[in-house]
């Protein structure tokens, strides 16, 4: 059984090799998608040049933001969040953990009758303020909660 | 068969779209516990969805999202029956799409 079961992980292990090698030197990311991909937000070390990269310093505080996230995440590396805009014409959302090494975590473009809403799991590598920003009628909207983080999702 | 499962269905006059992608979700930032190399980032950087042939949400996504990624959305107007289609791409170039319809 055990002698088996060597083999089966060795197997993987090789395929596993190849699938790499092959991601790493052929497949290359097409131009649709990297154009719009925002890499100055994504690459952003901190929160300031997060929200410069999204447009969104100086957006107002809203209580028209609601964030629905656990106020304490037993595992850093899966913490559900849910957020709700009720500002009229919510055209996008983006999260941000404030105390990521990457703070911008994602930005959902609504259109065609998507509303104010989008619910997702991110990572927290520390306890932090998960912050939404909302872009409604061409202006920038904000609101955070503190979430308290046990382990952490981002280190290794 | 794809591996992004969706659920769509009507709640009132709202339709809400549950969706469960598989992907590894890697930053580029953690690091290997046996090797103490750092895993190379391989993350999904795009999600598209569209119901009843229209975009309506178009997102972009860093490793910050949890591995597997779960992801939800409402949509007014939509019908029982439209169909819905959500696709993403990595930043390795690997793409998935899968599509539902309204139940």
């Amino acid at each position: 059984m055990n002698y088996q079961r060597r083999q089966v992980l060795k197997g993987a292990g090789a395929a596993g090799a190849v699938g790499v090698a092959i991601a790493a030197g052929l497949l290359k990311p097409t131009a649709v998608y990297a154009a719009t991909w925002n890499q100055a937000g994504f690459e952003a070390r901190s929160v300031a040049d997060a929200l410069k990269a999204i447009n969104a310093t100086g957006a107002a505080e809203s209580n028209q933001i609601t964030i629905k996230a656990p106020d304490i995440a037993e595992n850093g590396a899966v913490v559900p969040v849910e957020v709700t805009s009720s500002i009229p014409g919510t055209e996008s959302i983006a999260i941000i953990g404030e105390k990521n090494n990457l703070p911008l975590v994602a930005q959902f473009d609504l259109m065609n009758g998507a509303e104010g809403f989008v619910s997702t799991r991110i990572k927290l590598g520390s306890t932090s303020n998960v912050r939404a920003v909302v872009k409604a009628g061409g202006k920038m909207y904000t609101a955070a909660k503190e979430v308290k983080v046990t382990i952490g999702g981002c280190g290794g | 068969m794809s591996s992004i499962k969706i659920r769509a269905s009507m709640v009132g006059d709202v339709a809400e779209v549950k969706c469960l992608m598989n992907h590894p979700m890697e930053t580029g930032l953690r690091k290997d516990a046996k090797t103490g190399q750092l895993v190379p980032a391989h993350f999904i950087k795009s999600v598209v969805a569209t119901v009843g042939g229209k975009t309506v949400l178009d997102a972009q996504w860093g490793g910050g999202i949890s591995r597997n990624p779960y992801l939800a959305f409402r949509v007014k107007g939509a019908q029982k029956g439209d169909k819905v289609t959500v696709s993403w791409e990595d930043n390795k170039g690997a793409k998935e799409s899968a599509e539902a319809t309204i139940g």
